[in-house]
């Protein structure tokens, strides 16, 4: 039978079926944070279960709230930090090497094209983007994760979203993704894997990819997948060359076998073109609830957010920094800006990007979670509205009683500099 | 297993999601019972009172379609379970916040959109009890006088789950 890439992967990695239906899957990479993993660990250590299947394979970082804030969370780092010393868990990014653990453990290699991943983080979905199945899951998924490296999963159905044509000017990745959740609706791929294909997609980067694939979840989705090719390869090849003897085609003719077969069943295929996508933002508490922001024209601003695992990469950067050059924040309005990884600050320091930020009048902030879920820095006041290339608007989740209307980083730079939300091809 | 049924709480809203069952405030707390007064903070919702008796007397909550949606976090059912709240019925329930009900032993049980229906319309008559065969998949809902008794299912690997009182000792016993 046809089979598309998430039955392909299952397969390849079927452990058990203790029941029909259930299929407990073995890992290729447990991933930890020091918000869901430390309740985890003091569980582990309870149940006299300390213990990690393979150290090599658990990759582990302090990205929520870094550095710590207060005593609770400094604990948390603690716990995080004391277990990844004891297990020997050489992965582990702390305070000067840390950053967002979906921007961090893809920029290191971590992921394969066909790998399982599991994170005690809804945005693992992120992952998908490298041809990986790459779950969220809750703590005690994780905890059995870290101790067995198994998981188990409902086989999940697939929906195909192709996206074909060019997106114009001013149209990114994340109003694609907006435009795709709008759609889908935030329950319209509960339990379904979303496969992303089409020439848009194949023109993408991993960067833009990784913006699609980490919305999959706010359309309930488990994984978001893209289909791994050329781009994959040369974003992988310095961690993948010597495994293919130093040659991409053996190395493509690998990623290939992956790639869902002619006929694969999905339980729902929906076309969008690319050139008919308009900037676009969230208004309300649903990522679904997605408007032209054409229309939003005058909608005040008080922040501006620019980070996240959804948006915080170079090329999220330099979309934001082209509107900003030569240009200020609008008086009243607040601008952070929170490079992803140390890698993409480092770079964004060399090329001139952070001066830009800087000179428009942006604080510029270590690489963390941050203001995108209001649990240390930018957090919004009662009534107070951000423009943010994060990925979820839910109500209190940037503080409590602010609203946080999502976009991309282009459209979110030309609200800081209009001070109200508009369509960033005004500034093009 | 966990003890199962006694009074139901109505939240009639789809899409409510794990920032409004925990508010991500919380979360840098290390042990469960922390959560116990934090419990649905941020959501706002006609006729729920978040300070109200009902809400500290409720042993399963009633709700719509796509409970539990958002975060992965799995602050939301321990913020049930510290409430003894043990079980959630809902049209239907994000994938994670499913699997991590179970994964704590407790249940996640779907029931048709005219069934959901008809408890809410109960709910309108009084404050509802409800009585749970775990072994017959039954509840039965009682107010004023009437009773209504619904069929659940389980599918097997989630009954072996609560039976199991969660997915760790399932999995340490087993892989
Ligand atoms: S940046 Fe935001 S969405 Fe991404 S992992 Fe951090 S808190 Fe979660």
């Amino acid at each position: 039978m046809p089979q598309n890439i998430a039955d392909k992967i299952f397969a390849a990695h079927l452990k058990d079926q203790p029941f029909a239906g259930t299929n407990v899957l073995s890992l290729d990479v447990v991933m930890c944070h020091e918000i869901t993993t430390p309740v985890a660990i003091a569980d582990l250590e309870y149940r006299g279960m300390d213990r990690v299947f393979d150290p090599t394979k658990i990759k582990a970082v302090i990205d929520h709230v870094t550095p710590s804030k207060d005593t609770k969370t400094a604990i948390q780092a603690k716990i995080l930090r004391d277990w990844a010393r004891r297990h020997d868990i050489k992965d582990f990014f702390d305070i000067g090497g840390n950053g967002v653990c979906h921007a961090i453990f893809p920029e290191k290699g971590f992921i394969r094209p066909g790998y399982t991943v599991i994170m005690g983080d809804s945005h693992t979905c992120t992952h998908g983007a490298f041809g990986a199945f790459a779950a969220g899951v809750g703590t005690t998924d994780l905890e059995v994760g870290i101790l067995k490296g198994v998981c188990a999963f409902r086989k999940p159905a697939s929906i195909k979203v192709v996206v074909e044509g060019r997106l114009g000017e001013g149209v990114y990745a994340k109003d694609v993704i907006l435009t795709i959740i709008k759609e889908l609706t935030v329950s319209g791929a509960t339990d379904h894997v979303i496969e992303f294909v089409g020439s848009t997609i194949d023109n993408m980067s991993m960067e833009e990819r990784m913006t699609l694939s980490n919305m999959a979840i706010e359309a309930g989705g488990t994984c978001g997948i893209c289909l791994p090719d050329a781009v994959t390869l040369d974003y992988l090849w310095e961690f993948v060359a010597d495994d293919y003897d130093n040659d991409k085609e053996k190395a493509l003719a690998d990623f290939k076998q992956w790639h869902s077969d002619e006929g694969a069943e999905y339980a729902k295929i929906i076309k969008i073109d690319a050139a008919a996508i308009e900037p676009v933002c969230t208004v309300g508490y649903k990522p679904d609830e997605v408007v032209a922001l054409s229309t939003q024209q005058g909608m005040k601003v008080d922040q501006i957010y620019i980070g996240s695992c959804t948006n915080g990469r170079l090329s999220d950067l330099h979309a934001a920094a082209k509107i900003l050059i030569g240009n200020k924040l609008a008086p009243g309005v607040r601008g952070i800006v929170s490079p992803a990884t140390p890698k993409i600050f480092d770079e964004a320091m060399k090329d001139g990007t952070m001066d830009i930020f800087r000179q428009a009048g942006f604080c510029v902030t270590n690489p963390t979670c941050g203001a995108c879920l209001g649990m240390s820095n930018g957090v919004l006041a009662p009534g107070e509205v951000c423009a943010s290339t994060t990925n979820r608007n839910f109500v209190g989740r940037m503080g409590r009683g602010g609203m946080v209307h999502l976009m991309s980083p282009a459209s979110a730079a030309a609200a800081a500099v209009k001070g109200e939300l508009c369509d960033p091809r005004e500034f093009i | 297993m966990k003890s199962f049924g006694g009074e139901v709480i109505f939240l009639d809203r789809s899409d409510i999601n794990t920032d409004e069952i925990i508010p991500a405030r919380y979360l840098t707390e290390v042990k469960k019972e922390a959560l116990k007064p934090y419990l649905l903070e941020d959501l706002e919702i006609d006729g729920f009172d978040l300070k109200g008796e009902k809400l500290q007397r409720a042993k399963i909550v009633v709700s719509r379609e796509n409970f539990g949606c958002g975060s992965s976090r799995e602050h939301a059912p321990w913020a049930f379970e510290v409430n003894d709240i043990n079980i959630v019925i809902a049209e239907s329930f994000a994938r994670i916040f499913r699997q991590n009900m179970f994964n704590c032993g407790m249940m996640a049980i779907e029931l048709a959109k005219e069934q959901i229906d008809s408890l809410f319309a109960l709910s309108a008559k009084g404050d509802v009890l409800a009585e749970v065969d775990f072994a017959g998949k039954k509840i039965s809902f009682k107010v004023a006088g009437e009773a209504l008794t619904l069929d659940f299912a389980l599918n097997e690997f989630d009954a072996a789950l609560v039976e199991a009182e969660g997915w760790v000792g399932y999995a340490d016993s087993k892989y």
